[in-house]
C-alpha cells in the first residue's frame, strides 16, 4: 500500500507535482497515467526516499520508506532513468543490491533467471539493449520479495514478447496479494493490465478511478454514418445537443444520439444508410479529452515554435 | 502463466535465520562486491603500485649515480628513505582519482538511484565506501611502499647511501607513506561525494594536492613559513620525510592529523550532503 497525502515537489522555480493526494492498494495492478513531465518520475523518486517533499508525505505500508530497517522486503522499485554501472555484470550489481539487505546468492540467481537473463548475466551491463536493461531493472525491484512493486515506464524497449512478460508478471505479482503501480504514457498498455488508474498532468491530479469509470466519464460517445444523402440526414439530425461532422462527403460522424436514434431518423426519411457504427471512447481518446489542457507542450505549440525560429 | 509465475516469485528464498535487513556490515560486503567487480578500480590501483615502486627506484637510480655530483647541502639533508618513496607522489594522483571515481561514478551512471533505493539510511553507504578504500588501499599501498623501500635500498647501495628498515625513522616513513597516500584517497572520495561530478572532483583533487603547493612556493619566505607546512601535500609528506624543502616542517604525526582534520571535514561535509540533498 502506497499513501500520498497532499504532495507538492519544487525544482528551483518549477512545480513538478502540485499538491496531489491518492492511495495504491494492494491486490490489484494501479496505473500512473499522464504525459512526459506531468510529475509521474517525480512522484515515483519520492516514494522511493530519493527526493525529499517540499510539501505532503509518502508512506509505504504505512512508513516512512526512509526509515525501513527492512527496505527492500518492503518496496522493489524500478525507475525510468538508468540506475546501473555499466562496467558491472548484471550479476554482481544484483549481488552488490542483494548484499546490503542480506539477501543470498540464490535468490540473485532466481531473479536472474526469472527476467530471462540467465545467459547474458556474466556480461558487462554497458553492451546491454534497452530491453535487457529493463529487464535488469525489474529483477533488481524483485530481489527483497517486496510488498509493493514500483515500475515507472518498464514496457519502454521491450519487444512484444517482453511486453507480454512484463503484463502477466504484474497480473501476478497484483494477484499474490501485493501492491503494484505501474507508470506509462500509454494509455493502451494500461488498459489492459490495470484495473485502477491514477491520471496525473502537469503536476495535478485528473483522475482517481476505475480503468471503466475512466472511460464513461470522458465525453460523449459518437456515431458513425455513412450514407449517400449526408447532407439531408445532417440537416434531420441537427438539434439541442446533437453535433455532426462530416469527415467525408458521404460520412458522419454524430454526437448526443444513439445509433438507434439515427437508424430511425434515417428510416422515416427513406434515407439509405452504409453504415452505422457506434465509436465507444477508447482509453487514448478519454486520456486525450482529460489530459488536454494539462500537456506540457502540444504538437501546435511546438510547429508554431518551429516556424518562429 | 500466472501460476507458473507465482510459484517462481513465492519460493523460500530468504532463510529464517538471515531475515532481510540493512546492517552496516552487509552495506560493507556489499561495497566491497561493488569494489572489485570494476576493471577500472583494478587497474588504476595497479598503476599506483607501478608507480610508486617504479619511480622510486629510478630517482634512487639517478640520486646513486650523480651523487658525486650533490654540493655539501645536497650530500647533508639527502634521505635515502624519503627518495626511495618518491613515486608516492605521483601514486597519490592515481589514488585520489581512483577515490574521486568511486562516489562520482555513482552518481553519473545513475547507480547511487540504486543503491540508495536498497539503502534508503544512506549514510552505511558511504562509510562502507570509505571503509572498503581505505582498508584497501591501504594493504596495496603499503606493500608498495615497502617493495620502494628495499628496491630502493639495494639500489643506493653502492655509495653507501642506503640505510636498513631498522634504523630509525625507517618503518615509521614506509607505513607513512601508505596513510599518507590513503587519507588522500579518501580526500578524493569525499570530493566525489560532494560535487557528484568526476571532472570537477579530480580538478579540486590536483589542485588541492599538485597546484597549491608550487603557488605557495613562489610567495616570499617569510609568509610561506607561515603556513606552507599546513598544506595538504606538505602535511602529508612529513609522514614520511619528504619535507627537507621546508623552513618548519611539521612532526610525522602533527601532519598526519593535519591531514586527518582536512579528510574529517570533508567527509563530514559529504555526509551532510548525502543525508540531506536529493539523490
Amino acid at each position: 500500500m502506497i499513501e500520498v497525502e497532499n504532495l507538492s515537489k519544487r525544482y528551483g522555480d518549477k512545480l513538478a507535482v502540485d499538491n496531489i493526494s491518492f492511495a495504491v492498494q494492494p491486490g490489484i495492478v494501479t496505473g500512473f497515467l499522464g504525459p512526459n513531465g506531468a510529475g509521474k518520475s517525480t512522484t515515483m523518486r519520492i516514494v522511493a526516499g530519493l527526493d525529499e517533499p517540499t510539501h505532503g508525505r509518502v508512506t509505504v505500508n504505512g512508513a516512512d520508506y526512509r526509515k525501513a530497517s527492512a527496505p527492500m522486503a518492503e518496496l522493489g522499485i524500478l525507475l525510468e532513468a538508468k540506475a546501473i554501472h555499466p562496467g558491472r555484470s548484471a550479476r554482481n550489481h544484483l549481488l552488490a543490491l542483494a548484499q546490503t539487505n542480506g539477501i543470498g546468492r540464490a535468490r540473485v540467481d532466481e531473479v536472474i533467471d526469472m527476467v530471462g537473463l540467465r545467459e547474458v548475466a556474466g556480461r558487462r551491463v554497458g553492451g546491454f539493449s534497452l530491453g535487457m536493461g529493463q529487464r535488469l531493472g525489474v529483477a533488481s525491484a524483485l530481489l527483497g520479495d517486496p510488498k509493493v512493486v514500483v515500475l515507472d515506464e518498464p514496457i519502454n524497449g521491450l519487444d512484444p514478447e517482453g511486453v507480454l512478460w512484463i503484463r502477466n508478471l504484474l497480473k501476478g505479482l497484483a494477484a499474490e496479494g501485493r501492491t503494484v503501480f505501474v507508470s506509462s504514457h500509454l494509455m493502451s498498455e494500461m488498459a489492459q493490465t490495470a484495473s485502477r488508474l491514477v491520471v496525473v498532468g502537469r503536476g495535478r491530479l485528473i483522475a482517481d478511478t476505475t480503468v471503466d469509470e475512466f472511460i464513461a466519464q470522458a465525453s460523449g460517445q459518437s456515431v458513425t454514418v455513412r450514407t449517400p444523402e449526408a447532407l439531408r440526414l445532417r440537416d434531420l439530425l441537427l438539434g439541442r445537443d446533437v453535433t455532426v461532422t462530416a469527415q467525408e462527403s458521404d460520412v458522419l460522424t454524430v454526437q448526443g444520439l444513439t445509433a438507434e436514434q439515427i437508424g430511425i431518423v434515417a428510416w422515416q426519411a427513406n434515407l439509405p444508410l452504409f453504415e452505422l457504427a457506434p465509436q465507444h471512447a477508447s482509453l487514448e481518446d478519454a486520456f486525450m479529452e482529460l489530459t488536454h489542457d494539462s500537456v506540457e507542450y502540444h504538437s501546435s505549440d511546438l510547429a508554431r515554435d518551429g516556424v518562429a525560429a | 502463466m500466472t501460476t507458473t509465475l507465482s510459484r517462481e516469485i513465492h519460493p523460500d528464498r530468504v532463510t529464517p535465520t538471515r531475515a532481510i535487513r540493512v546492517t552496516q556490515g552487509r552495506v560493507l560486503l556489499s561495497e566491497w562486491t561493488k569494489f572489485r567487480s570494476l576493471r577500472s578500480t583494478v587497474w588504476t590501483l595497479l598503476i599506483a603500485v607501478l608507480l610508486t615502486v617504479g619511480l622510486g627506484a629510478l630517482f634512487s637510480a639517478v640520486a646513486d649515480s650523480q651523487y658525486h655530483t650533490f654540493s655539501a647541502v645536497e650530500r647533508l639533508t639527502f634521505n635515502p628513505i624519503s627518495t626511495s618513496l618518491s613515486g608516492i607522489q605521483f601514486a597519490q594522483l592515481a589514488v585520489g582519482v581512483l577515490g574521486v571515481l568511486l562516489m562520482s561514478g555513482e552518481y553519473t551512471t545513475g547507480m547511487i538511484r540504486s543503491s540508495l533505493t536498497a539503502v534508503p539510511q544512506r549514510l552505511p553507504v558511504l562509510w562502507a565506501k570509505l571503509g572498503v578504500f581505505a582498508a584497501f588501499t591501504f594493504a596495496v599501498t603499503l606493500v608498495a611502499s615497502v617493495v620502494s623501500f628495499f628496491v630502493g635500498q639495494a639500489l643506493l647501495k653502492s655509495h653507501h647511501l642506503s640505510v636498513t628498515i631498522s634504523s630509525p625513522g625507517a618503518l615509521r616513513d614506509v607505513v607513512g607513506a601508505a596513510l599518507y597516500i590513503t587519507t588522500a584517497g579518501v580526500i578524493g572520495v569525499a570530493l566525489g561525494a560532494l560535487l557528484r561530478n568526476t571532472a570537477a572532483g579530480i580538478s579540486t583533487f590536483v589542485v588541492a594536492f599538485f597546484v597549491v603547493t608550487p603557488i605557495a612556493e613562489l610567495l616570499p619566505s617569510s609568509w610561506r613559513s607561515h603556513f606552507a607546512q599546513y598544506l595538504p601535500s606538505n602535511a602529508g609528506a612529513s609522514l614520511y620525510g619528504g619535507t627537507h624543502n621546508l623552513a618548519h616542517a611539521l612532526s610525522p604525526w602533527t601532519g598526519f592529523a593535519v591531514l586527518l582534520s582536512y579528510a574529517v571535514v570533508l567527509v563530514g561535509a559529504a555526509a551532510w550532503r548525502l543525508k540531506r540533498a536529493d539523490a
